[in-house]
């Protein structure tokens, strides 16, 4: 499915990037983790075209994804903040994110009801809008979002911090059976080793902007990954 | 403990991502601020004897006569350009930075603006002149003395005024009804206010008065941001109540819907841009200063169709010119969803044209100066829809400062809704129909002249899709940098 080859992203004369071969299947759920500078939200805006390869290319799904657009039409994401429009109710966000990727009203509102649990009753019919949201329901909203129009890879950078604990635990489920079910490529970062373990069947590890470890996630590899992460 | 402020305050200008573009503009700023200084000082050195030559009476009474109107004219001047005072508050506050220190240094920031000293190259001039014509020294140095507190008091109001609508609209108001009653002989304050100036002459110990009412306005102002130094007060931004709009009026414009849908939201839902709507219904009424014929050096023909782009074309020059920057607080989301740059701009550009429309719809109340100034807008209308729209958005992909949409909600918050940054921008704008105008005008006839320009509009609306497809290459290129600009706040 995503493909990233000799991939370099280099500032000034720091390499940032600097992944030789990385592939990722169809339907895997793929979990990403390195400490602070790792590389992991560079190779995420790279997947998403927001910043340009030094080297190298990613294709996805047969798209190169810095020469064509046509990536846009399967992959949806929730990097940060930047990816919700602060003046839009969350409804409204919903319903334009909605549009964008062929679905109607009616659709949505379809879409919206298996979530309810998630929202927990604090993010729809709330009279507010999404810029005076509490970080953490501003987060539920983009993930759901990324959700929306039964994209092939989803990307999220970070989605349980900031999350509370019944959210998480709830998150983790929505992700299992995204990959597991729907065959869609899900793309996780995380600093919490326990979510990505539970969440992704393979786990790659980032330092300093090379893959480590590269895990098939079996019943040891959170010991492994915390014995590497001590140091 | 000042000198760390401005350390901070000079590092958070050179290394801001729009510096470059800033430190062009800022030196054309710069050339600016030299032209205001050269005619205020002729003016300061010239008027006195000009008065004197015309015979309209004594020099110092005549201009303390007209002074009321000159501090509120430099009131409102300062409400709508000056910039507030910016440091960023949240991160010191948490620091052993006593809070007073804080407010001081924002405050005296502010004292030291090109809005306060500009006029000191009118009155310095001027007192000279009045004391070798042989007025009393002392009663000169007080009268001088006075206006730079009048001058000081009205830089604190302005503070002030900024952040409470509550003080600023009877204040307006009040104004509104002076101008008028004095225009139709009702009332006139000068008469009133004129003796009030001539006492700190007379009475040069009077000066302690407007030092006093300057001093008040500081520590009120200071009050106020004191105050209001707290996370869940004046930096806070205030929560509205939501309402989920659906717009299906709209959907008659195909996918163009949901951008405009969109952008409706954007105006309607922030404070920054609802002011930009205000300023554009103000363009509405500039060309009152053309064809009441108010200013004699824009009685020349060339001017009208001057007169009629701005009328027409208020909401494209103060909206259009900012195009990506509206959406900069989520310009990642745009382009990672499944948009193209020719939806996204095509929307913007029926935003603009159908403002234009509307605009060009209210103006006819010109026809009430006759047919000749209305058709000056239709003509201008034209050419802002086919030409102008095209270059604002063009212009747009180069101007990458993120814009605060919330911003002016904030008690320190950044006023930039109405600068000279864009008025310096939609010059290139202007000048050009005015010369295919002038073409026109001076080589056949003044319908050639219009003929002229309408047909470049026409021209223009038939390239359409080439422009477009120009500007959408020159907005992918700049895609990086904008992404990358963007991401640093302000």
């Amino acid at each position: 499915m995503i493909e990233a080859e000799h991939l370099t992203k280099r500032y000034n004369d720091q390499v940032v990037l600097n992944l030789e071969n990385l592939e990722i299947p169809r339907g895997q759920s793929f979990g990403l983790v390195g400490n602070n500078g790792a590389g992991k939200t560079t190779f995420f805006s790279l997947l998403l075209d927001l910043i340009q390869p030094t080297t190298g290319h990613i294709i996805s799904n047969g798209v190169r994804v810095d020469q064509s657009e046509a990536w846009k039409s399967f992959t949806s994401s929730f990097i940060d903040e930047s990816f919700l429009i602060g003046y839009l109710t969350p409804e409204e966000y919903f319903y334009f994110i909605g549009e964008l990727r062929g679905r109607n009203k009616a659709d949505i509102d379809a879409f919206l009801v298996q979530f309810e649990d998630f929202f927990h009753g604090e993010i729809l019919g709330q009279k507010k809008y999404l810029r005076d949201l509490s970080k953490g329901n501003q987060k539920k909203a983009g993930i759901v979002a990324s959700f929306i129009g039964n994209p092939q890879v989803v990307i999220l950078d970070e989605p349980f911090a900031n999350l509370d604990p019944t959210t998480q635990i709830r998150l983790k489920g929505i992700i299992k059976d995204l990959a597991a079910k729907e065959k869609v490529t899900v793309l996780v970062s995380s600093h919490d080793l326990i979510h990505v373990t539970e969440v992704c069947e393979r786990i790659v590890v980032l330092n300093k902007g090379e893959i480590v470890r590269d895990i098939r996630t079996s019943a040891e590899t959170l010991k492994e990954l915390e014995s590497f992460f001590a140091g | 403990m000042f000198k760390h402020f401005i350390i901070l305050q000079w590092k958070s200008f050179i290394r801001s991502a729009s510096f470059k573009a800033n430190l062009m503009l800022k030196i054309f700023m710069g050339f600016m601020a030299l032209y205001f200084i050269v005619i205020f000082t002729s003016l300061g050195i010239g008027s006195y004897y000009l008065i004197e030559k015309q015979d309209l009476g004594d020099p110092l009474q005549v201009v303390n006569k007209y002074l009321i109107y000159y501090l509120v004219i430099d009131l409102a001047f300062r409400y709508a350009i000056q910039k507030m005072p910016i440091t960023n508050i949240k991160p010191l506050l948490y620091l052993p930075i006593t809070t007073n220190k804080i407010v001081h240094f924002s405050l005296v920031k502010t004292a030291i603006s090109f809005f306060n000293l500009v006029h000191s190259f009118f009155f310095v001039p001027f007192s000279i002149v009045l004391v070798i014509e042989g007025y009393a020294p002392l009663g000169v140095i007080g009268w001088h003395l006075a206006m730079m507190a009048l001058f000081y008091s009205n830089n604190f109001l302005n503070v002030l005024l900024n952040n409470k609508d509550s003080v600023l609209i009877p204040i307006a108001g009040i104004f509104t009804v002076l101008v008028i009653s004095q225009y139709y002989g009702f009332f006139d304050i000068t008469v009133y206010m004129a003796p009030v100036f001539q006492a700190f002459y007379n009475s040069p110990w009077f000066t302690l008065l407007p030092w006093a009412l300057a001093i008040f306005l500081y520590f009120t102002a200071f009050t106020y941001f004191k105050k209001h130094m707290y996370l869940d007060a004046g930096l806070s931004q205030k929560k509205t109540f939501a309402k989920t709009e659906d717009f299906t009026w709209l959907d008659r414009f195909g996918s163009l819907a949901i951008f405009l849908k969109n952008d409706i939201k954007l105006i309607k839902r922030n404070k920054r841009s609802k002011m930009t709507v205000l300023t554009s219904i103000l363009f509405l009424f500039y060309g009152l200063l053309f064809f009441t014929g108010a200013i004699e050096s824009y009685d020349g023909p060339v001017w009208k169709i001057f007169a009629g782009i701005f009328i027409s074309g208020g909401f494209l020059f103060t909206f259009g010119q900012f195009v990506p920057s509206w959406d900069s607080s989520y310009y990642p989301l745009l382009m990672s969803q499944n948009i193209t740059y020719k939806d996204y701009l095509n929307s913007k550009w029926y935003l603009v044209v159908i403002a234009t429309l509307i605009s060009t719809l209210i103006a006819a109340f010109y026809l009430y100066f006759g047919w000749d100034a209305y058709l000056a807008v239709l003509v201008g209308a034209v050419y802002n829809m086919g030409v102008n729209s095209y270059l604002v958005l063009w212009g747009g992909a180069y101007i990458k400062t993120p814009i605060d949409l919330t911003s002016n909600k904030k008690a320190f918050g950044d006023k930039q809704s109405f600068n000279l940054k864009t008025m310096l921008l939609t010059m290139p704008k202007l000048v050009l129909p005015l010369m295919i105008y002038g073409v026109g005008h001076y080589t056949i006839s003044p319908t050639a002249g219009y003929i002229f320009v309408v047909l470049t509009g026409i021209a223009g609306f038939a390239f359409k899709n080439y422009v477009f497809k120009k500007i959408e290459k020159i907005y992918k290129k700049e895609k990086y940098k904008t992404l990358l600009a963007y991401k640093q706040a302000s």
